[in-house]
């Protein structure tokens, strides 16, 4: 890979962890908040069903980590592993499709 | 006054630990210890050294596992129960005991851009910098690097990354891309640029805490990421 | 050679934190998302899901995720703190402490929430 791309994939990293940021803080807060009282499906689903809200924010969740959590893998791949390369490359993008699949069906599932 | 039991790298990489008993003296340096073994025990023992005295960076080696000069560590302050352990720095090529090969350290300073490209000629009146300016001031603070070396051994992304500019050349890269005289602007940032430059960094801060010198590689390569993001912003990398 | 002794100070530690939590957290994100996806089957195939993870082993692995979660995002917020805002020789461990420590009230007051029941 390129210098040039090399940059903007840093560049993507750094952007998609800012967006992350706000939506791990939510997340968590949720989660925090949630798991009084027990967690169950109903209070789960209770929460997600039919919300606009919640679904475009899970949506934007999904986007970002398919985005961040590649790269990272990639750099430590290459780091620890010594996986460089268009091979390398190539499963780390098939890594974000997979997760942005995998997200999206969840999504789907409790908003649905 | 008791005695050292010190433990030499000698040979290459496929090397091995010598030991050699060594008398305590007061106030003895690490490079004291070295030299000792040169001139009274093993002739054959290979190493730097230049001014003795903490200015040059010559004598830079790992000393119980962390890259030092040598002329400026007592003895007192890394013996564990009268012991040391003496190595070449790490990250480079061994030549022999405990000199290292350190071409590419500096080949990497040429990649990185780290020289400075003139503008002007001698016909041209003197450049105006202002001391106090935020690009001066940040020049300042990086600028007395002096090429030991110690940085780039004690970096583990070196060591991960065979390509990694390493902290010397890109903190030296920065203080020139803050240099208002430089010619090399643009170049020098898509040198210092992708997994080879200053993306790569990932904030151990081991440059910082080792460099002889206080200086802060990590601060300066957070700069270039700076300039670099801007860049590609501006369109301009 | 001995090539660990080098590796004592905060930033090196809060790196490998930032790195593990990382990787647990992106093995662990595919099963997570198998998960909630049982709710395509419906409610009770969630609710059945869900009681499976009030076991003592999933809730204390639940705990830990929340922990690493919240590393990653204390200390990742630390990163774009120096990596773009500037650097302060002076607050560097300050921020690591803090980053730290804000993960691990994150974890605390989750571990609070679930045994409270």
């Amino acid at each position: 890979m390129s210098a040039w791309a090399e940059t903007r994939l840093w560049l993507a990293q750094r952007a998609s962890a800012a967006v992350l940021a706000l939506c791990v803080a939510v997340h968590l807060a949720t989660m925090i908040f949630a798991v009084r009282g027990g967690l169950s499906a109903a209070d789960l689903l209770g929460r997600t069903r039919g919300s606009v809200g919640w679904a475009a924010f899970y949506s934007v969740f999904v986007i970002a980590v398919a985005i961040h959590a590649p790269i990272g893998l990639r750099t430590v791949a290459a780091e620890w592993l010594g996986w460089r390369g268009r091979v390398a490359d190539g499963a780390c993008a098939l890594i974000g499709i997979a997760l942005l699949v995998l997200g999206a069906r969840a999504v789907a599932a409790v908003m649905l | 006054m008791s005695t050292l039991e010190v433990k030499v790298w000698r040979g290459g990489a496929d090397g091995r630990f010598q030991t050699f008993p060594v008398p305590r003296r007061d106030a003895q340096t690490v490079l004291d210890v070295v030299t000792y073994i040169q001139r009274r025990l093993d002739p054959t023992l290979a190493y730097r050294f230049a001014c003795r005295v903490g200015m040059c960076g010559s004598c830079a080696m790992t000393v119980n596992g962390q890259p030092r000069w040598t002329c400026r560590t007592h003895v007192t302050d890394v013996a564990r129960k009268d012991t040391l352990e003496i190595a070449p720095l790490a990250n480079l090529p061994i030549v022999r005991d405990l000199v290292t090969d350190m071409r590419e350290f500096f080949d990497k300073w040429a990649r990185a851009r780290a020289q400075f490209q003139p503008t002007k000629t001698r016909r041209d009146d003197f450049a105006r910098i202002e001391p106090a300016s935020p690009a001066r001031r940040a020049i300042d603070v990086a600028i007395e690097c002096i090429g030991c070396g110690v940085c780039y051994a004690a970096c583990d992304v070196v060591a991960w990354n065979r390509d990694y500019l390493g902290p010397a050349a890109l903190n030296r890269a920065w203080t020139l891309a803050n240099d208002t005289r430089d010619g090399a602007h643009r170049e020098r940032l898509a040198a210092v640029a992708g997994d080879a430059g200053c993306h790569a960094c990932h904030t151990h801060q081991s440059c910082t805490e080792r460099c002889p010198k206080h200086l802060t590689p990590t601060a300066s390569i957070a700069g270039l990421k700076r300039m670099t993001a801007l860049a590609v912003l501006r369109g301009e990398l | 050679m001995n090539a660990w002794s080098d590796r004592g100070h905060a930033a090196y530690w809060a790196f490998l934190v930032h790195r593990i939590s990382g990787l647990a957290l992106a093995l662990f994100l595919p099963l997570h998302f198998v998960a909630l996806a049982q709710a395509l089957h419906g409610e009770v195939a969630l609710e059945g899901f869900l009681r499976w993870t009030k076991a003592p082993l999933v809730e204390a692995s639940e705990v830990a995720l929340v922990f690493l979660l919240a590393a990653h995002l204390t200390g990742g917020l630390r990163l774009l703190f120096v990596e773009f805002v500037g650097w302060r020789s002076e607050t560097q461990k300050a921020l690591i402490a803090t980053a730290g420590g804000a993960a691990v009230f994150c974890a605390l007051a989750f571990a609070l929430n679930l045994v409270q029941n």
